[in-house]
């Protein structure tokens, strides 16, 4: 549109709002640091250096964020590249915590042996005469800490970013990362490996379609920003099937992350083969940037569309809570399952977001949508954490014995261990004085008061559907005998511990108590632009 | 905080339950104890509570705080004549099932405290879904209960108690998430009418149209049909009484299912008059099926567990019946019933299982002349198995009257049918009693002990009100007719004019 200009002589900076970014700042620098302790450090001091670093940025930009929220700033910062709102920063916030709980679990060193449960040396071929040796000379693969941090800022990026492209980059900064982490087991590494190149490939392809998106839209509106986007539906006539086109190809790639149905082949298989801390760090988490990006994509820059994509996200919504839950029942392994469950808890999520309940829209009173989704976020991303800490608890002479078959009994054996886990998955059934309850109600409600009841039916029933295999587990631990050969409950260190306290407390007190949560994400407001 | 009279009655089970649980495994015997004496104190503080009612009236035991503000839900308590009814139901039976169970879960997959810790802990949920006054409190406390019961079906039982477990949780599930859905359409009524609130008073003023109306009434409705049992969501009964130990059937049956009439009362006639009046034909019908499908499986059963619960089925058809007749007299007889059903079902199922217990097998074919051997077994069981039938002199024959008196003034046909009812149940109740406790004494009975103290002690009470309320019903009619008339003006329906006058006092 604009010619090369070449600058005049006076070039003034851009404005940049640092105070506002510097949870972002402090993530994506110690992230930078990390990379270079790991090349200076002595491999003895690595571990702990990294884990304390990692730990410290964490906080750091938590209690950052935390201020922010109290001074109610909101803005949008960077020359309109990223929106520093209410849901942006009650993401980050969020997202800082569960990944706080995630790096406990990284760091949990006393399952197996001493070691940590990523390889010790990703390039050894799996079974080779130099694995061994690594495992002999007990390395471990320190780099995980940054690159959980790359990944965190990309999602608190992704949750903000107010420009297409913005979202494009943040997207590839939290991918690439994962990708990698999810090739890192240290047992089974062949599955592992299997997964992260299945991920790399699929993630590559929904890139693709969401950069393709990208462009059309940029042709539609002649801008990258969602607040231009927006403002060219108001004003332009035509060009109507770029526009569609555009939306249902972003659509694709940002559904892809998400996992929804038909885009979620690819989350049993990762979520089976990755190393599990990293399953529950990517259920929660990606999850969670990703939902929030979906969401201020489609309510910002679309918004004026929605009688256009609304009825393609009630079909994908209601295929992706009734194949959730039906597909669920035929697994046998509890990861796959958990990532079954973790697709059809999209779904429901995706409900209150077809809902389209807006302070905007006519609604008053009541729970809007962005409240309703970032308190289910809040819900389900603790409950599942906890749950994938206790699976790496459950292990026998081979690593963690995942098949559900090996957990007959186990209420026999560890009764408060196979009770937590109980309540996890009551919490995911949605049973009341469990967290699942209030954020089912809460966006069921919301999905009822923009209207798509029927949504709301088809909810009930496949919450009934999936009530069905989270019971079947609780049979299998309590009420089948144990086998002779029954996998062992290893005895936690302190990380595991505290990360599955933690799962539990919040499934706990969000379930009795969830006014205070409810409020904060009632006053994080509408998306601005 | 001054803590009020319901929530103490909600939460000294609760702690009970605790208790119990932190008794060392090695003392069985003091775990029974603290859960037996924590039942006790609730029985007379909810005795307390009852007879303060009948004095003071309802406003001193109402209590209300804000829960969670954004989903307008509250924590709000109180009673009126159904509920009390129900909360003395529920504290009465817990001791006697508690006293009758003492022994039954000492062979059992999990050690025996915990089955008392779970039998308090469903005593304290019950309580809170007969009093609680939140559409929202009420919902939560209501799937709540289904957590103790599932362990209590699932961990102390018969063979294929794990199936008969799930099967229980899956049919509550479904009704109970329909359920959840209109609750939800509940709240965003109330959101679009002002501030969002679920208190009852609050809902009862809100204007719906008629579609809406009776879409949510079936939500609600389909959780309590689920619940109570009806024909045709009933099968999940039989199996989890047939399965369960007979102290956890006699909380099934006696408690749990009573949330299901209970809630059509407060619930579907209360918030949902027009539909439910809508629904009435349909409701009757169903329920006239329930009263003879059940009665005639009841007849045709070999195991005296399901037997029972299939009694249960035919029963709850008569409650249900008297709730949708619409008329003052049904719904006092249905309330009454509910109460007196509990009673009889209860010295029913724990007889049941005195004479089973001793046999080791439910089959009725295993048994016969059992008087000769046993006779105070075998009389205890005539008496309770009368009192099921609805003998006149005992308590259910005033409520069975009272209902189908009821239905009759307004549904004659219906009511007319329903009475075959009660010959079929002289049938089943008499047929299971010839072939069990009359004729030869069969092979393994001879050596069939008598009751010992500790049972009799358990049913002394159940009889002892069975044969009081069945001469002098007026205490508890008292309690429940100003709730009822409460309800008959809510509903907006008055009783038809009798054609003969009434005398006083035949009520």
């Amino acid at each position: 549109m604009i010619g090369l200009i070449l600058p005049s002589a006076d070039f003034v900076a851009p404005k940049i709002e640092y105070n506002e970014l510097m949870p972002l700042l402090v993530v994506f620098g110690a992230a930078c640091v990390g990379v270079i302790a790991e090349a200076f450090l002595p491999r003895a001091w690595r571990h702990l250096v990294q884990l304390a670093i990692t730990l410290v940025a964490i906080i750091v930009a938590g209690v950052l964020t935390g201020f922010l929220i109290a001074d109610e700033k909101e803005l949008v910062a960077a020359l309109g590249a990223i929106s520093v709102d209410g849901p942006a920063l009650f993401t980050w916030l969020i997202l800082l915590a569960l990944t706080l709980v995630s790096v406990l679990l990284f760091a949990e060193r006393s399952l197996d042996g001493g070691l940590s449960a990523f390889a010790g040396q990703a390039a050894a071929v799996p079974g080779s005469e130099a694995e061994r040796e690594g495992t002999a000379a007990r390395l471990e693969h320190t780099e995980i800490f940054p690159l959980t941090l790359f990944a965190v800022g990309g999602m608190m990026l992704f949750a903000s970013a107010n420009d297409l492209l913005v979202l494009f980059v943040a997207l590839e900064v939290f991918s690439l990362p994962l990708y990698l982490l999810c090739g890192l087991a240290r047992r089974r590494r062949l599955i592992s490996q299997e997964a992260a190149m299945k991920y790399f490939l699929l993630g590559a392809f929904a890139s693709a379609f969401l950069l393709f998106g990208i462009a059309l839209l940029y042709g539609y509106a002649g801008t990258m920003s969602l607040g231009g986007i927006a403002d060219a539906l108001q004003t332009q006539t035509g060009g109507d099937a770029i526009l569609l086109a555009g939306t249902g190809l972003i659509a694709v790639g940002l559904l892809f992350k998400v996992g929804a149905v038909p885009f979620h082949s690819w989350t049993p298989d990762v979520y089976q083969g990755a190393p599990t801390p990293v399953t529950g760090f990517m259920a929660a988490c990606t999850k969670i940037a990703a939902f929030i990006g979906l969401m201020r994509v489609f309510y910002v820059a679309l918004g004026g569309t929605r009688w256009d994509w609304a009825p393609m996200m009630w079909v994908v919504a209601i295929l992706t809570m009734v194949v959730g839950s039906i597909v669920a029942i035929t697994q046998t392994d509890v990861k796959r399952m958990l990532a079954y469950s973790s697709i059809a808890h999209a779904g429901f999520l995706l409900t209150a977001f077809v809902g389209l309940a807006q302070a905007g829209s006519g609604v008053t009173n009541g729970v809007t949508s962005t409240q309703a989704v970032l308190f289910y976020l809040v819900t389900y991303g603790f409950s599942t954490i906890g749950a994938f800490a206790v699976v790496t608890l459950v292990r026998d002479a081979g690593g963690e014995a995942t098949h559900l078959s090996r957990w007959a009994g186990l209420g026999k054996k560890s009764p408060l261990l196979a009770g937590i886990f109980a309540f996890f998955l009551l919490s995911f059934a949605g049973i009341p004085l469990t967290a699942g309850f209030t954020g089912k109600w809460a966006v069921f409600s919301a999905a009822w008061t923009g209207g798509a009841w029927p949504l709301v039916v088809v909810a009930v029933l496949s919450s009934l559907i999936a009530a069905f295999f989270y019971v079947r587990v609780i049979v299998l631990m309590f009420f089948s005998d144990l086998p002779t050969d029954a996998p062992d409950v290893v005895l936690p260190g302190w990380q595991t511990t505290t990360a599955v306290a933690l799962g539990l407390a919040a499934t706990v007190i969000l379930g009795l108590v969830p006014g205070p949560v409810l409020e904060l994400a009632a006053r994080a407001g509408e998306f601005i632009r | 905080m001054k803590i009020g009279w319901l929530t103490l009655l909600l939460l000294l089970p609760f702690v009970g339950a605790l208790a119990t649980m932190l008794v060392p495994k090695a003392k069985a015997l003091v775990a029974k104890q603290v859960a037996l004496a924590f039942s006790l104190v609730t029985l007379v503080l909810t005795a307390i509570v009852a007879v303060g009612y009948h004095q003071d009236g309802a406003e001193k035991y109402a209590e209300s705080h804000t829960w969670i503000k954004a989903f307008g839900a509250n924590y709000a308590l109180g009673l009126d004549g159904v509920g009390v009814v129900l909360v003395v139901l529920t504290a009465l039976l817990t001791p006697i099932v508690i006293i009758a169970s003492w022994n039954d879960a000492d062979n059992g997959r999990w050690s025996s405290k915990s089955f008392f810790a779970w039998i308090l802990a469903l005593e304290a949920l019950s309580i809170g879904v007969f009093a609680a006054t939140d559409v929202f409190l009420f919902y939560v406390l209501f799937e709540a209960t289904l957590i103790p019961m599932y362990f209590l079906i699932g961990g102390f039982g018969g063979a294929q108690r794990s199936y008969a477990a799930v099967k229980f949780l899956l049919y509550s599930l479904l009704g109970g998430l329909l359920m959840l859905a209109s609750v939800v359409g509940l709240y965003v009524l109330s959101a679009r009418a002002g501030d969002p609130s679920y208190l009852l008073t609050d809902l009862v003023k809100l204007d719906m149209s008629e579609n809406t109306e009776r879409w949510l009434f079936l939500g609600f409705f389909f959780a309590f049909a689920v619940k109570a049992p009806m024909v045709p969501f009933h099968t999940w009964l039989p199996d989890a009484a047939g399965e369960a130990t007979p102290g956890t059937s006699v909380l099934l049956v006696g408690i749990l299912d009573k949330i299901g009439t209970f809630g059509m009362i407060r619930f579907c006639l209360g918030l949902f008059p027009n539909a439910s009046e809508w629904a009435t034909p349909v409701v009757l019908v169903l329920a006239l099926i329930s009263v003879l499908y059940g009665a005639l499986l009841a007849i045709g059963q070999t195991d005296i567990k399901r037997l029972i619960a299939y009694t249960s089925i035919s029963h709850f058809g008569f409650i249900v019946m008297g709730i949708f007749a619409l008329t003052s007299q049904g719904l006092v007889g249905s309330t009454l019933y509910m109460f007196n059903h509990g009673l009889s079902t209860a010295a029913l199922f724990l007889v049941a299982g005195y004479l089973i217990s001793r046999r080791g097998s439910a089959r009725i074919a295993d048994y016969g002349g059992v008087e000769k051997v046993a006779p105070v077994l075998a009389g205890t069981f005539l008496f309770a198995g009368l009192s099921s039938l609805a003998l006149p002199g005992l308590s259910p024959f005033i409520s069975e009257f009272m209902v189908l008196a009821g239905v009759f003034s307004k549904h004659k046909v219906i009511a007319v049918i329903a009475v075959v009812g009660i010959v079929l149940a002289a049938l089943y109740i008499l047929l299971m009693y010839q072939r069990t406790m009359t004729g030869p004494v069969r092979e393994g009975i001879e050596k069939l002990t008598d009751l010992n103290k500790r049972e009799i002690f358990a049913i002394v009470p159940l009889v002892v009100l069975i044969i009081g309320l069945g001469i002098f019903p007026k205490p508890v009619v008292d309690i429940i007719k100003p709730a009822v008339e409460s309800t008959m003006q809510r509903v907006g329906v008055t009783d038809k004019a009798p054609q003969i006058p009434v005398t006083e006092g035949q009520k």
